[in-house]
């Protein structure tokens, strides 16, 4: 569906995207991970043919987007990072406008308006002008209108920042369908249990590079251990500690507030520190997330 | 619910079907729907506002045209006939709102809509092109320059300013005097960046209005400052509609018909060619 080969995008002298490759195949939810201006936004702008690639080569549906861009965007349904909704109208006349954008007949939008107002909970409010929503419900109309020309390749740039649990999950639960459905997915998220959740597939980004890539699962495998063991001994003891138990898992990181220790069994390595005499305020054993393998992959000072 | 193409006629299929044409990069044929939009925000917008741009010619139309023009009596008009001072200076007026219609749509609201809605962005991620975006938004601003237009020609025909039937020829000159300022002006706003810029714009117009044959003929002008008068547009405006309405049809006419023309395509051109650069870039 999406190729890019040595992709690169570049503002002035500032390399934003510095040469990446992937690939997304049709069906799948593909996942954009990194750190602030890691380049995410930057790849899904230059996906939905609005910023034009510096060099390398993109083709979506086999398209090259600096030639065929409104034929290219008919396919797609974006969510932008930042809202633009239309502020003169109303609720549903954003959704009945954007449609007519892309040429839907009336007859259609009518009934697809009222079938979107609902799907983003916004029925009662259908009459209030944009402006006047509140932060997620301006993101709820702004995810229900990128679907409003039913689009193969759904592209969503962080769309649960500033919704509540309730819509995060009921917008989850809907992307889910989309996906039974054959619709192609393209997400960045900050939120690591929202990658693990959504992503059959994704990268992670650092500076406009690829810094992995694979399925969650197989991230986790690959860049941290089964389960993390993470004690607490209070802030000043934590690096004079931190020596005596080095020793134990794969790996060690000393934060400020506590010690990380990554392992393939944490109750064990507890067992170990118990026996040294150490005695920890609190300790926790956890299996490993997609934060630590994030974490890990774009930096927080780690001691091996 | 059905996601996938199930529509009748799906966003896709729409889009392909221009995929032969030229400028299928530019232009997906549907300038119209930037019009739709417009439509819906102006009926929840500020009417006092819309009225005022047009109450302003007729204001000097009441204190020239009549006021003054009780003092001084009449003057010749181009061809060397006699005619009341308001006669001379209606189809100024009548040209001044055409242009005053497109250019409040083309400049303002356009900057705002750029700079601060994000809406040509917002409508630039659907299949449309840059092309049915500068077109949708000039010819909005030209259809408020004819309702501006049509409404004066409306005062007028009562006050006895409407001489012959020639005199409906000003309508259509509206028409093109309105596009002209509007695609000039969309593709000048669309290269400024600042509020500070854009009173430039305002600085340029009242001048204009004042001094371009408005209120009396160029010839009391030294020679160098009727030259630069007529290169400005509002001369060219002024004079086609004058000769419309007095029925003075001679081949100047052609000349001032040109000149809009140009400035549409040049509008257009350039409108086309700094959206494109501003939001696909
Ligand atoms: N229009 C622009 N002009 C100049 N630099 C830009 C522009 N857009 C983005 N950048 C720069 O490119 C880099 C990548 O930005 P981008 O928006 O892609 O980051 P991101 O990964 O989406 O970050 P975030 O998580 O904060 O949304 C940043 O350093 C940013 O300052
Ligand atoms: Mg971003």
């Amino acid at each position: 569906m999406i190729v890019a080969r040595g992709l690169r995008k570049v503002y002035g002298d500032f390399v934003a995207v510095d040469g990446i490759d992937f690939e997304v195949r049709k069906g799948e939810a593909f996942g954009l991970l990194g750190p602030n201006g890691a380049g995410k936004s930057t790849t899904m702008k230059m996906i939905a043919s609005v910023s034009k690639r510096t060099g390398g080569e993109l083709t979506i549906l086999g398209l090259d987007p600096n030639k065929r861009g409104p034929e290219i965007r008919a396919h797609l349904g974006v969510v932008p990072q930042q809202d633009n909704l239309d502020r003169e109208l109303k609720v549903h006349e954003n959704l009945f406008a954007y449609g007519r954008f892309f040429g839907l007949s009336r007859k259609f939008l009518k009934t697809k308006v009222e079938e979107l107002l609902e799907f983003a909970q916004l029925t009662e409010k259908r009459n209030a002008k944009a402006e006047e929503l509140s932060g997620g419900m301006k993101r709820r109309l702004t995810i229900a209108r990128g679907l409003v020309n039913e689009p193969e390749i759904l592209m969503l740039d962080e769309p649960t920042t500033g919704l509540d649990p309730q819509a995060r999950h009921i917008l989850w639960d809907r992307l889910f369908r989309l996906k039974e459905q054959g619709v192609t997915l393209v997400i960045t998220t900050h939120y690591m249990d929202e990658a693990e959740q959504l992503c059959d597939r994704l990268i992670v980004m650092d500076k406009g590079k690829i810094m992995a890539e694979g399925s969650p699962a197989d991230l986790i495998k690959r860049f941290a251990s089964k389960e993390v063991l993470e004690v607490r001994f209070g802030s000043s003891k934590n690096i004079e500690i931190a020596e005596q138990i080095f020793h134990l898992g794969h790996r060690t990181e000393v934060l400020p507030d506590r010690i990380l220790i990554y392992s393939e069994n944490g109750e064990e390595d507890l067992q170990a520190i118990l026996k040294l005499g150490l005695e920890p305020v609190t300790s926790l054993v956890r299996r490993s997330s997609l934060e630590d393998v994030f974490l890990r992959l774009t930096g927080r000072t780690l001691v091996e | 619910m059905s996601m996938i193409g199930l529509a009748a006629d799906s966003a896709v299929a729409i889009a392909e079907r221009r995929r032969n044409k030229p400028g299928r990069g530019v232009y997906s044929g549907r300038s119209r729907v930037a019009l739709e939009r417009n439509l819906m925000a102006f009926r929840s917008s500020n009417w006092i506002i819309v009225l005022s741009g047009f109450v302003e010619p007729l204001f000097y139309l009441m204190a020239f045209g009549f006021g003054i023009g009780q003092l001084i009596g009449g003057v010749t008009d181009g061809s060397g006939h006699p005619v009341s001072y308001a006669a001379f200076i209606a189809p100024a007026l009548l040209a001044t709102s055409a242009m005053n219609g497109a250019i409040y749509d083309s400049t303002w609201n356009v900057f705002f809509k750029m700079h601060f809605a994000k809406l040509y962005e917002t409508m630039l991620a659907t299949s449309l092109g840059p092309l049915d975006v500068a077109v949708g938004e000039i010819s909005w601003a030209l259809l408020r320059g004819l309702v501006y237009a049509i409404g004066f020609m409306a005062v007028m025909a009562p006050l006895g300013l409407i001489p012959s039937w020639w005199a409906l020829l000003a309508i259509p000159g509206a028409v093109l005097i309105a596009f002209g300022f509007a695609s000039f002006g969309m593709a000048i706003t669309s290269y400024l960046k600042t509020f500070h810029q854009m009173n430039w714009i305002n600085f340029f117009m009242l001048p204009m209005f004042l001094f371009s044959g408005t209120f009396y003929p160029l010839n009391i002008y030294p020679e160098w400052i009727q030259s630069v008068i007529q290169a400005l547009p509002l001369w060219h405006a002024i004079q086609l509609e004058r000769g419309f309405m007095l029925g003075n049809i001679d081949s100047s006419i052609g000349w001032h018909i040109a000149y809009f023309l140009v400035m549409i395509v040049a509008g257009l051109f350039f409108t086309t060619r700094r959206l494109t650069a501003l939001f696909i870039k």
